[in-house]
This record gives C-alpha cells, structure tokens and sequence, in this order.
C-alpha cells in the first residue's frame, strides 16, 4: 500500500457541488481554514446538472410556499452579490391552451401569499417579448426568475475562500472512511482516484455536503438519519438560445416545462423518474423526446431546434418532504447535526436547491462555527462575491470580449465555436480553483466554455491537447487518453440527441478521433 | 426574366462528389463514358490524403497488415459487407486505376501494395493505410527504419504540435525529435496550412524556408512536416525542398479540412471538365425521376435551371454528413428518392454507450441495400430502377470510420457500379 499523506485543517467539508463550496466560503470569511473534496469534481452532480435558474420563487408557491419564500430572498441576494454569475432576464409564466384556467386565476394570489411580485402581461405583449410563444397561450405572468452560472459560482466562492483563509480544494479525492473515538471524527481517510494514493484528513469538524451522495458519506460515519430517495432529471440543451426570458409552464410541475437561457443556448426540461442508481446517470431516448414533445407546446420551434446535448443528474428529496409526483416534493433543505447519532463534530446539509445554495451554506456555517467557538457572524449576505480572474471562462460569450479587447495575435483560439484563447487555458492550469500540473481536458472544459459549443469538443479537444503537449503540460501518451476520454466523456451528452445536422456532425467528429487519430485503439496504460 | 431551363443529356450521371463520385466519373472517363457530376466538392476537403482499403479488424482494436488477407476473413464473416461482394483482384485494380490518374494528374501516389503502410497521423498515433501520396511515402519508411527524424512544427499553427507527435512515438522511434520554427513571412498571429500551401508554390518562400529548415534538421537526414508542400504541384515542391535542403522531406496530415484533401478537390474541379466530364460542383439534385427511357435530373447551377436526361445514373451522395442519408428523430432516411434504409430498430440502438467502443455504432451500418449489379433495392428486393447504381458509404453493412475502409469502399464499388452502367449501356444500345 502507497505510503499515506496527511492533511490538517480546521473543517473538511466533503462534497464540491454549489452548497458545499458555499460553506468553504462562509467558513473561510469566519477566519477558518478549510478544505474541500469532491470524488470527481466542482458541480459533477446536481449543482452543475440543473437548469441554471436562479427562481424568483413563483415556481414554488403552489406546493411549497416555505421554499418559495427563501427563493425570492435569496434571488434579491445574489442578483445584488454576485452578478457576474448572474443574468437578469426575467421569466414568464405560460398557460397553454388545455391548461387549467383555475390555477392560472389563482396564480398571482398564491404569489401574493409569499411576496413574490407577479405581473400578468397581455397575450399581445407576451408575443413581442418572446415572439417564439405559442398561438395557444392564454394566460402570461411576468416573475423575477434570473439565470446563474453554477459553475461561476462554485469556481468563485472557492476561489474567495482560498484567498481569506488559505482553504484548499481538492479534486478527485474520494472519502473512504472515517476514524472514530470517543464519540468524535478524529480523521477521514481518502483516496485520489487518479493515482490512488491515499490521503488522510485530521480536522475539528467534518460537513457532509454529498448532496444525491449524502446518504451514502453519512453511512460511513455510521450515521443512519440521512434518508434520500433519488429523481433523475433530464435536460437538453439547443445549439441556439430560443427565448430571452425563462419561460415557465403555468401548472402544477410537469415533464418539460421550464426553458431557460443560458448565454447562448437555452436549457429545457425536465423530467422526473426515481431511482435508486446514483452512477452512470444518462439520458434516454423517451426522456428527450418527452422533454420536447411537452416544451413544443409553449415554444412550438423547440420541435424542430437542433439540440448539441442532454444530460441528467440525480436530486436528492429528503423523504419527510415526499410528495405525489417528485417535483411536488418539498424543496427544502436540511441540516442534520448528527447528535442523535453520537457524533459531536459531523453534520450532513442536503436537499435544497441552486437558488438557496447560500441560505444552506449560511445554516451549516452557523452550526459549525459556534461548535468550534467562533463567534464570527456570517457575512455573505452582505460582501459581495468578488470577480476571479481565473473564475472569469465559464461566462457564454465572455472569452471573445476578453480576446478581442487584449489584441493579441498571438493569442491563437483553440476552441472556435465558443472563441476561447490559448491565454484562458494558461490562466486555468495556472490559477484556478483545483487547477494542477496534468490537467485533464475534462477539468479544463469545466472551468471554461471549451467545448460547449456545437461541436461539443470534437475540434477544441485536439487543438487543446495539442497546446498542453506543446506547454509541456502532456509528456507522454497520457494526454492522448485524456483526449480519449474527453470526448467520450463529451459523448454521454450527445447520445440522444444526435440527429438532423448533429448526426453530420459527429460522423466527422468520430472520422477524424476514429478513422484518423485512432483514438478507440489506444492502448490502456 | 425568365430563365429558360436548359436541357442537358448524357450517358452517365453520377451525383455525389466525394471520393466515390470522383472515383466514378474518372473511371467512366476511361471507359469512354459521357459522363455529367453533380454534387458539392466538400466531402473530398475532409480527407487526409491517405486512401484506406481495410486498416483495422472488424470489432476489435487490432490493427490490420495484410488487407487483402482480410478481406477474405470480411468475406466469410459478413458476407453483406460491399467489399465482400467484389472479387479481390477488381478491388486492387480499382486502387491502380484510380491512383495512376491522380498521378497523370500530378498527384502522385504509391501503388497498393501486398502490406498496409504504417502511416503517421498529427496525434502521434500510428494508421493502417494502403496508399499514401508520394509526399507522406518518406514518413512511413522513416518510421519503419527508425531513422533519425526531426518534426517539424510552425508558430501560429495550431493542432499540430511536433512535440506532441514526438512524445507519442518515442518509446518506439528514439531518434525522433521536433523543433519549432517561424514560416517565411508569416512570423506573427495565426497561420493556415492552405495559406502556407499555396505561399509555397512560390521558389522565394521555399527558398526561405529551406534555410530554416536546414537549421532546425541538425544531424538529421529526414524531416516531417505538416501538410503544406504546396497545392497544385506537391510532387514538384516537395522535390524543390528536398534539392535545396539536401534532406528527405515528407508530409503528416493535419485536422480536416487539411491540404491533401483541398488538392484533390482543386486537381479533380480542374482536370474532369478538361477530360471531358460536365461537372456541375456546388449543386444539389433537387429531384431525381426514371422513365422508360432514361432518368431525368432536377438541378440549378448559376445560369438557372438544369434538365438533365441520363441514360445511367450513380447514386454516391454519402452519408449524413454529405447529405446523403438523413437522421431524423424517428429514423434514418434517404431523401432523393426515399429509397428504404437498413436500420436499426429505433433511435435508442443507434449508438453504443461509450463513443470509442471499438466495436462501433450500429448507425454507421444503416444504408441502402444493392444487388450484386450494385442497382438499390426496393422493399421486397427488386431494383428501384435497371438505370440506377450506387456506391460509396451511403451502402449498408459497412463501418468505414472503425473499418478504416471509406476510400476502400468508394473506389472499388464505383469500379464496380461503373462496370454495372456500362454493360447496361452497351446492353441497350446493342438492342
């Protein structure tokens, strides 16, 4: 067995979605050092596998008015804190033809009842603003919906972590287990699960922030009070965006009834399946062709959009919250101290969504702070997020603004649907959050817009691994597999959306990976 | 105005401009065949210049060296593959055939051999290939020899990275190495392998950078470099380079649309209409129709509409990257005469899970069904017409991007559809 490193810091927080990248901050501006770990990466489950949608909250009245009520706080909070991550495009609500014209009289009432401001706009002036709206609508609610960048926000509030307290991030570092006494976590054992060598993290306190994964993280501390279900959604993504606004379907929530913006290309979904599967999570064809089928029929172009992806991700419902249907669960969060369990420094924050990610991080913050004495108030409701140089890639339509303006003809482009430079991957490797020496085209993409566009990688992903051999970066065949498993990684979105002109497109995506480079030939290390 | 529809006649059309529709038109030129092309010249830019007959085994990751060898194994395992219905023999003349035009063309190339070729490609990875264009031959006898060798690389291109191909073969090729240089007049900001091409084909920029070149090689005695050893003349260029340099200079293919590719489309736009072909590039058949006595072709070019009366035609338009099948949401079809596509079942057996699966995807085997005179089918098995043919990768139960096998496929089925066309020809003509 490899020799085993150890760590030590004041909190380990275990889980790099949105909310577990919260708290590092929270923490952090306590004056607490940190550390973060997630078993793949920033935002690999629900926070980076979502719409985008930052709720004004009218989404949730109906079921859920609690929820509903943080939403519309939080909303008004990151607008003001944290506006790189965030586009204020407002939303729409819809009522289409077969609808239920009783639920969209009530609608504004029920948004009235939680403060949510909500105004109804002719039919006329519906079709101005958003020309792609069915004939059929005969009901439109104007909301505060707003888009966010999960991706910004996680780079970010780990990036502004890092530099108060000198909090780390780990990547790829997956919990093992954890060493208990005397009714405490005395260290957590984890492995990196590129190279397998083992790293052990002594802290005061350890906060599960597994989200879908929290169940299973509090079981290794023989904790059995997280109880999840898991719900699949799926999503698509069109090459094109299709509306300026987030549009909503004015009912109770159903199969594809949310499309939302996001940059260049809008984001529709979703459905919702159980599960008891957390790995391997993939789109089906029935699911997309569900999610458009319903989407038509408040924007009838989306039956015939192109689309460049799909993906699914896993939500975690808590099951006191259960509902009839999955999406008229409950969305609220919950934060267990694990007292019952005889842990005195453990605590699991789950549930929850992308638009309460800071309420949730707040809360946990709060319970970890005064257990190890601090008595430092939390403050993100009141600094703003600042704006990281090398958090800056992920914004859609950001990097040729940031190309064009430094006039450098030097600065070659190596992903040309989405015009990102050789200066932005530089700037990744070198600074940014859980950036490292061999960086897989994987975790670059994810910190940029490289490979986001309608060839999905298949020509960035050469020109980049070319550039990484060239910076000395890549030594050997190992930057051809991590090519390799870019694209497949790449492909899981594509699928089930490959017809039409992406059909064309991944034949000479795979002609040239295939046919030429001879990428499904490559020997395994 | 009016624009006033022209009618055209011939005995052949052929529609489709990829390898296959070339290989088509030239092969008919040869027999004697008037022949019409219409179709968009793009498909041909996205080759590499290497022409594949069978460079990987079918379902494995295992590297084919005698393709002739498997093309029996092809016969015996999947009978419907198009390769496995022509005889060996017609398939390597149609490779001898084809390549001693390009040459006469200038372009020259090697002739099919008993072997593959190991042949470079800009990752650092090895291809199985049958022919290469006599600018890519040093590489492959470099590699085989491990002779000393020097990549290379040019600031400002980017996605050929000479250090990338080197850390790719070192643990085989030890001599190999790569350096970096400046191309002639061209010192600053992004450059392109087709601009450097066509500034080669002037004798000053050679002679700059065969200076360059004689620097960067050190001790070497062979140097590789991107493709970008002029446009109309390569053959000529290269020699250019080689006397000026003294050293032994070959080319490595560089992402699509790359210069290999570009040449052929210029050289074949130049020289068919020299040799007699009406070819009509940049259009699309808008409709396709047969009568008793012949097919009649729908199409516009910049002067107006086209009726063009062929007494053969040749069905080479590709696959959905060209247009020639289309994928839909409910199925794959073929949209000029909605011939029946072989498919699989349903979108969700389109594709495997894991996109590098060597075993492919069953999309790539959906296509249209020939009997053995390579005439498309209809449901139930009958000809759509006794005047039409196909060929190329539009055929069904071939995987020609994990079979390495699309130039293969291209020419010997259009030696073979041309064969067809013309016994029909003569047939009729004799009645």
């Amino acid at each position: 067995m490899m020799q085993e490193q150890t760590i030590a810091t004041e909190v380990l927080i275990i889980g790099g979605g949105v909310t577990g990248a919260g708290v590092m901050r929270d923490l952090s501006l306590r004056g607490l050092h940190t550390l973060l770990v997630d078993k793949r990466d920033l935002c690999a489950g629900a926070s980076g596998g979502n719409h985008g949608l930052l709720h004004s909250g009218a989404r949730y009245v109906s079921n859920d008015p609690h929820s509903a009520g943080e939403c519309r706080q939080e909303n008004e909070l990151l607008k003001k804190l944290a506006p790189q991550c965030v586009e204020q495009t407002g939303g729409l609500f819809v009522a289409v033809e077969g609808d239920d014209p009783g639920f969209a009289e009530y609608f504004p009432h029920l948004c009235r009842q939680v403060a949510i401001s909500c105004e109804e706009i002719a039919i006329s002036e519906a079709k101005r603003l958003e020309p792609h709206l069915s004939d059929r609508i005969f009901k439109v609610y104007r909301v505060a919906d707003a888009t966010i960048d999960p991706f910004r926000l996680a780079l970010e509030n780990v990036a502004h972590a890092s530099a108060a307290s000198g909090s780390r991030y780990l990547p790829h570092t997956e919990i093992l287990g954890f060493e208990i006494a005397d009714g405490e976590i005395r260290a957590a054992l984890c492995r990196d699960t590129r190279t397998n060598s083992l790293l052990r993290v002594v802290a005061k306190q350890y906060v599960n922030a597994g989200g879908a994964w929290a169940m299973d993280i509090s079981r290794l501390a023989g904790c059995t009070d997280v109880n999840l279900l898991y719900s699949k959604g799926t999503l698509l993504v069109s090459h094109d965006r299709m509306t300026r606004h987030v549009i909503n379907r004015l009912r109770l929530p159903g199969d594809g009834d949310i499309l939302v913006p996001g940059g260049t290309v809008s984001v529709l979904g979703t459905t919702s399946v159980r599960t008891m599967n957390l790995e391997n999570i993939r789109p089906t064809v029935a699911e997309i062709d569900l999610n458009v089928k319903e989407g038509a029929a408040m924007i009838p172009a989306l039956a015939t959009a192109r689309y460049i992806r799909a993906f699914s991700r896993v939500r975690p419902l808590l099951q006191c919250n259960l509902g009839d249907d999955d999406r008229e669960a409950k969305r609220g969060f919950a934060l267990l101290d694990h007292t019952s369990q005889g842990l005195a420094n453990f605590c699991t924050i789950t549930g929850g969504k992308l638009t309460t990610f800071r309420l949730m991080a707040e809360k946990t913050a709060d319970l970890v702070a005064a257990r190890l004495g601090n008595n430092e108030p939390c403050t993100t409701t009141s600094v703003p997020l600042p704006d990281g140089e090398a958090c800056r890639w992920t914004e859609p339509g950001a990097s040729p603004k940031y190309w064009y303006h430094a006039n450098n003809a030097d600065d070659m482009i190596l992903c040309e649907c989405e015009m990102v430079p050789q200066s932005a991957i530089d700037e990744i490797v070198k600074g940014a959050p859980g950036a490292e020496k061999e960086m897989t085209l994987e975790a670059i993409a994810l910190r940029s817009r490289a490979g986001k566009g309608p060839c999905q990688g298949s020509f960035c992903g050469i020109r980049i691994c070319s550039y990484l051999y060239d910076r000395g970066y890549y030594r050997d065949a190992s930057g051809l597999r991590h090519m390799r498993d870019f694209f497949n990684e790449r492909f899981k979105g594509q699928k089930t959306v490959i017809w039409g002109q992406q059909a064309a497109q991944m034949e000479l995506a795979e002609a040239l990976h295939c046919g030429l480079l001879g990428l499904d030939t490559l020997e395994e290390e | 105005m009016k624009e006033e529809v022209r009618n055209l006649t011939t005995q052949l059309a052929v529609i489709g401009s990829g390898i296959a529709g070339f290989a088509a038109s030239i092969f008919a030129v040869r027999r004697n065949i008037a022949v019409a092309q219409i179709g968009n010249t793009g498909a041909v830019a996205y080759t590499t210049g290497y022409l594949d007959l069978l460079g990987k085994e079918d379902g494995s990751p295992a590297a084919v060296i005698d393709p002739w060898q498997a093309l029996d194994t092809l016969a015996a395992t999947q009978p419907d593959h198009p390769l496995a219905k022509i005889p060996a023999a017609d398939i390597r003349r149609s490779f001898t055939e084809f390549t001693a035009f390009l040459g006469e063309c200038g372009i020259a190339y090697g002739k099919p051999q008993d072997h593959n070729v190991t042949a470079l490609t800009p990752a650092g990875t090895l291809k199985q290939t049958l022919c290469v264009p006599a600018t890519m031959a040093a590489g492959p006898r470099a590699y085989a020899e491990k002779m000393p060798c020097v990549i290379i690389d040019f600031n400002g291109l980017k996605g050929f990275s000479g250090r990338q191909v080197a850390a790719n073969l070192q643990d085989r090729w030890p001599g190999l190495t790569t350096e970096r240089i400046g191309f002639p007049d061209m010192s600053h900001g992004e450059i392109y392998p087709e601009v450097m091409a066509r500034a080669l084909e002037v004798p000053a920029t050679r002679e700059k950078l065969a200076d360059l070149l004689k620097k960067a090689a050190g001790e070497a005695q062979v140097i590789g470099l991107p493709a970008v050893l002029g446009m109309h003349r390569p053959d000529h260029v290269k020699a250019e380079l080689e006397r000026l340099t003294g050293l032994t200079i070959f080319e490595i293919p560089t992402m699509p649309p790359s210069v290999p590719g570009i040449r052929l489309r210029e050289m074949f736009e130049q020289v068919l209409p020299e040799k007699g072909v009406t070819l009509i590039p940049q259009q699309k058949v808008t409709a396709l129709s047969f009568d008793s006595g012949a097919a009649t072709l729908c199409l516009c070019d910049s002067f107006g509409p086209i009726r063009l009366r062929a007494e053969t035609v040749i069905l080479a338009t590709g696959r959905f990257l060209s247009g020639g099948l289309e994928a839909g949401l409910t199925g794959i079809r073929e949209p000029l005469l909605d011939l029946p596509v072989t498919q699989p079942e349903s979108r969700a057996h389109w594709y495997c899970d894991r996109y590098t699966d060597s075993r492919g995807h069953a999309i790539h085997r959906a296509g249209i069904e020939i009997d053995s005179s390579f005439r498309p089918l209809m449901t139930g098995g009958r000809p759509y017409s006794e005047r039409l043919f196909a060929a190329g990768v539009i055929l069904a139960h071939q995987d020609w991007i994990r079979g390495r096998s699309g130039a293969g496929i291209a020419i010997a089925t259009a030696y073979k559809a041309v064969e067809a066309a013309e016994r029909f020809l003569s047939s009729s003509s004799s009645s």
